[in-house]
């Protein structure tokens, strides 16, 4: 397909873009979304329309320049034109995390003084409403769907439709104040600003411009080759900086369809429906994916299970190096094709990756297994690093360089820079503008000449050039004997298992390594109902002899694989618990993207920590939890500590001073 | 007591009409046993009107009588003031009464979305014969019931669901179908059997707002049975109160929460 970015240069904001794709691509789909079970759709010029009418409706309710118009909700194109509406009338989009609880919402839109809240539903106007006595700058909130907010005071509340209406009405009227409006933007200009989750302290406001968003898509959407005639399904939170890059910034370069699911439990569904050409998902919907796969095929007929894993075995032996253009020789190749009628090709119809070209995961490490399973199958699976304040890209993974443990080369116009201490530096046209009213956090951040700092431990492979990631740099530690503690190589390691969904490593400055564990319900369940395991909670089976038993087991083959490990041969795990509760971002021990937060973890669960150390073989514990609702209750529980099995590290060397 | 013509606003915006269905004097009886001993009640349009009482008060057999399926020995049912004739179970779906049922009365093997669209089939015209080709009115008919069916599938939010086989469905989720069931056919009045029964507290909060909604989106009059007592006391306008098959209580639930008769059937009294 040929490319169709021409036209494209010059244009300094979302809003010029949208007029382009709008006069250029009129009738092509710009936007579905699923609703009473048909797929919906909208042309550029009809989305053009739309938004034109909210953003006059904006202007009629009194948005300013310069106002800032938080967005909360799942994604919808209604909430998508909210962000280029937004910025079309000069104001600056704030999107929110939806599963966030009233009271990080009132961190956040105090901090921003948002004075306008476009809201997709009664959920999330509630809490808009519980907490807008907090909001001294808060005016009007927008609400999408009707549904039970007939009876609400309406003084400040309006729906979203009656404002495209009135958008429509005073259309003559305040058409040329919206042009004017328009006229001003240009690449210095606001485009969005993103809240960082934060893994430390409160979120902080990434402010990011117009050059930083157009920049980064169009370097990003030419390195792979991404056309106009994408679809990609959005589904994933939209206050990350990837989706607003995939979404909008890249969506609006190049003209391409985004799609919205149904509700949140239909996106497999929907997936499937769609058929993406472009996906982006983290390593955690592969793994649940993968996980499924494996579940439904325990219980297809024996031709069946029997042909999956012959051509899955043929598939792992040749399938990359055909991905990849490796010299793959003619009978394997033709088995390849056979498989790819009887087994890959229903496979990945079934998955949704059917049409699938470049596919993207990012923000964990991802299993070199589950890694290779998909790229086996001829599916372009591709790793990246960034972070919001680089809008997004720091390195990619070019065609045919893909591995599972580097997260490729610099992008095209970034520059890196590796620190004495180890710590990754970059520089380029997407580097983010500053921290919302935090002077001090952006200049500890980025130095006068652009660098900025990540956070994060790396180097880079010689030979490839390609960056391999450590940690983050101030996770890394020393023990007690002075050798490397690095808890995420650990925790990845663990991780790898599909029975374990959560792990987290403590050692830092002690003599020995202890760890928590969640187990993964879907895996750990399904294995349980197998072998006729009866348990009434998550509690109960995170807590029966059998699971302990079985991770205990994973624990010890990782404590073997990290011993081979000269550097790092000290992190075993010596003993280890499983949490009575999954890490919850509720609770505040995970970041909405779903990071850990471990100090907050090794603060709250001091005392499981403490007994991991001192010997005892049982701990009893009451953990406050918070409930999606933001009530809170409290859990008790009396977790087993098990020891596991440790190698005497053969090559241990204390690492040099 | 309220004049049965007029309407009324309540508390949180509802306008309550006058009165759709009265029980007059309602005796029932299955042998020798006396299930209801002369009740009469009424129930007004767009209200929530629960029946409650101890197990075997009667409730289950009220429900009955109201939705046609039994018919009492003694004393009339009054539908929209007109004296109820003895009627088929069609005849009174057709009327405009749906009903979810205490134990669930689902096609096992039909999906959820086959499930909720035969809750349309008093709206299908169409003949066999056309049906089996599917052309023409047959598949339009299909459409526009098909729209129906969606729009109540996304108010139940079981979108999600929608292609599983109700067999494959946890007990909680499969309530909800069949009050998507209900609710497809549109219905004026409709009758719940203890909605909440065997849920935990997360699905008994969720039915309680989906029930609260119906009422409020479509001003559908509802009609339930529910042991629970704080559920009903939150929903409900107006509650009844049986006990032995007699009326012990009628009134607001904070009338009926005071009401010495109703404390004594659900502590008991001694006996001396």
């Amino acid at each position: 397909m040929a490319q169709m970015q021409t036209g494209a240069e010059g244009m300094q904001s979302l809003p010029a873009l949208l007029q382009r794709n709008a006069a250029q691509f009129a009738d092509a789909p710009a936007y579905r979304e699923k609703e009473f079970g048909i797929w919906q759709c909208w042309t550029w010029a009809e989305t053009a329309k739309e938004i034109e009418a909210l953003a006059l409706g904006l202007i009629n309710l009194g948005v300013n320049e310069g106002d800032f118009v938080a967005i909360i909700g799942r994604n919808r194109p209604y909430l998508y034109w909210s962000m280029v509406a937004a910025q079309a009338v000069g104001a600056v989009p704030v999107p929110l995390y939806q599963d966030a609880v009233a009271e990080e919402m009132a961190y956040v839109l105090g901090h921003c003084g948002a004075r306008f809240v476009i809201v997709g539903d009664q959920e999330q106007a509630d809490k808009v409403i519980e907490i807008q006595d907090q909001l001294h700058q808060f005016e009007h909130m927008i609400y999408l769907d009707p549904r039970g907010m007939r009876k609400y005071d309406h003084t400040q509340l309006h729906q979203f439709s009656h404002i495209q209406d009135q958008g429509r009405a005073a259309h003559d009227e305040l058409i040329g104040e919206l042009n004017k409006r328009q006229s001003k933007l240009d690449y210095d200009s606001t485009c969005v600003m993103l809240y960082t989750s934060g893994t430390t302290g409160k979120p902080k406001g990434v402010v990011l411009s117009n050059r930083n968003v157009i920049q980064s898509a169009k370097n990003s959407a030419e390195f792979d080759h991404l056309t106009q005639g994408e679809n990609i399904l959005s589904y994933l939170p939209m206050a990350w900086v990837g989706d607003f890059i995939f979404s909008i910034g890249q969506a609006y370069w190049c003209g391409f369809c985004v799609n919205c699911p149904e509700s949140q439990d239909t996106m497999m569904t929907d997936l499937r429906e769609i058929g993406p050409t472009y996906f982006f998902a983290p390593p955690r919907v592969f793994e649940g994916q993968l996980t499924n796969v494996m579940i439904r095929m325990e219980d297809a007929g024996a031709l069946k299970r029997k042909m999956f894993h012959h051509f899955l075995a043929h598939a792992k032996k040749v399938g990359g190096d055909i991905l990849d253009g490796r010299p793959v020789g003619l009978m394997d190749r033709l088995k390849y094709a056979l498989g790819n009628v009887l087994v890959y090709g229903p496979l990945k119809d079934t998955l949704g990756y059917g049409r699938i070209r470049v596919g993207y995961t990012a923000g964990e490490a991802i299993g070199p297994e589950i890694f290779d399973f998909y790229r086996s199958l001829g599916i372009n699976l591709k790793q990246l690093y960034g972070q919001t304040e680089a809008t997004v890209f720091i390195t990619v993974q070019p065609d045919g360089e893909v591995r599972a443990d580097t997260v490729g080369v610099p992008a095209p116009e970034v520059e890196i820079k590796i620190d004495d201490s180890g710590e990754i530096h970059y520089r380029s046209p997407g580097t983010f503008v500053e921290y919302f009213n935090n002077p001090e956090s952006t200049a500890s951040t980025k130095d006068p000449e652009g660098w900025v700092a990540t956070g994060d431990a790396g180097f880079f492979e010689e030979g490839s050039g390609h960056l391999r990631i450590i940690d983050r740099a101030k996770d890394v530690g020393k023990m007690a004997d002075g050798s490397m503690f690095a808890p995420k190589y650990v925790e990845n390691k663990l991780k790898f298992y599909p029975d374990i969904l959560e792990a987290v490593l403590f050692g830092n400055g002690r003599d020995r390594c202890v760890a928590f564990i969640n187990i993964d319900l879907t895996a750990v369940g399904n294995w349980a109902e197998r072998n006729n395991i009866a348990y009434a909670s998550y509690q109960e089976l995170a807590g029966h002899p059998k699971v302990l038993e079985t991770i205990r087991s994973h624990v010890s083959a990782v404590n073997k694989s990290v011993a081979e490990d000269p550097m790092l041969s000290g992190c075993q795990v010596h003993r280890f618990v499983v949490l009575h509760k999954e890490l919850d971002a509720d609770d505040g021990e995970m970041t909405r993207t779903r990071k850990v937060r471990r100090r907050i973890v090794e603060e709250k669960f001091d005392d499981i920590i403490t007994a991991l150390y001192d010997g005892s073989e049982k701990v009893s514990t009451v953990t406050e939890v918070t409930y999606e609702d933001g009530r809170k209750g409290s859990i008790k529980a009396t977790l087993t500590i098990v020891d596991a099995d440790v190698k005497p590290g053969a090559v241990h060397k204390v690492a040099a001073e | 007591m309220l004049d049965n013509s007029v309407s009324y606003v309540t508390d949180d915006g509802r306008t309550i009409g006058g009165v759709v269905m009265e029980m007059k004097n309602i005796t029932l009886r299955f042998g020798g046993v006396v299930a209801i001993q002369d009740i009469s009640f009424d129930i007004r349009e767009g209200e929530i009107r629960a029946i409650i009482g101890p197990n075997g008060a009667g409730k289950s057999s009220m429900l009955n009588v109201i939705s046609g399926f039994y018919v009492p020995q003694e004393g009339e049912v009054l539908f929209h003031g007109k004296r109820r004739p003895p009627m088929r179970p069609y005849e009174v779906a057709r009327q405009g009464i749906a009903r979810t049922f205490q134990n669930i009365a689902l096609f096992e093997g039909m999906s959820v979305l086959d499930n909720v669209m035969t809750g349309r089939l008093n709206y299908m015209k169409t003949g066999l014969f056309s049906q089996a080709l599917w052309k023409g009115k047959a598949e339009a008919e299909e459409t526009e019931n098909r729209e129906v069916v969606e729009k109540v599938i996304d108010f139940l939010e079981i979108q999600h669901i929608r292609k599983t086989p109700v067999a494959r469905l946890p007990y909680g989720l499969k309530k909800r179908v069949e009050l998507a069931r209900a609710l497809a056919a549109e219905p004026k009045l409709l009758l719940l059997d203890e909605p909440m029964a065997g849920m935990n507290v997360e699905e008994k909060e969720d039915m309680s707002r989906f029930i609260l909604d119906v009422n409020d989106e479509f001003g559908t009059t509802i009609a339930l049975i529910e042991h629970d007592m704080g559920v009903v006391m939150d929903l409900s306008d107006r509650v009844v109160v049986m006990d032995y098959g007699k009326k012990i209580g009628d009134g607001t639930p904070d009338e009926v929460r005071n009401n010495q008769d109703v404390i004594d059937a659900y502590l008991g009294v001694s006996h001396d």
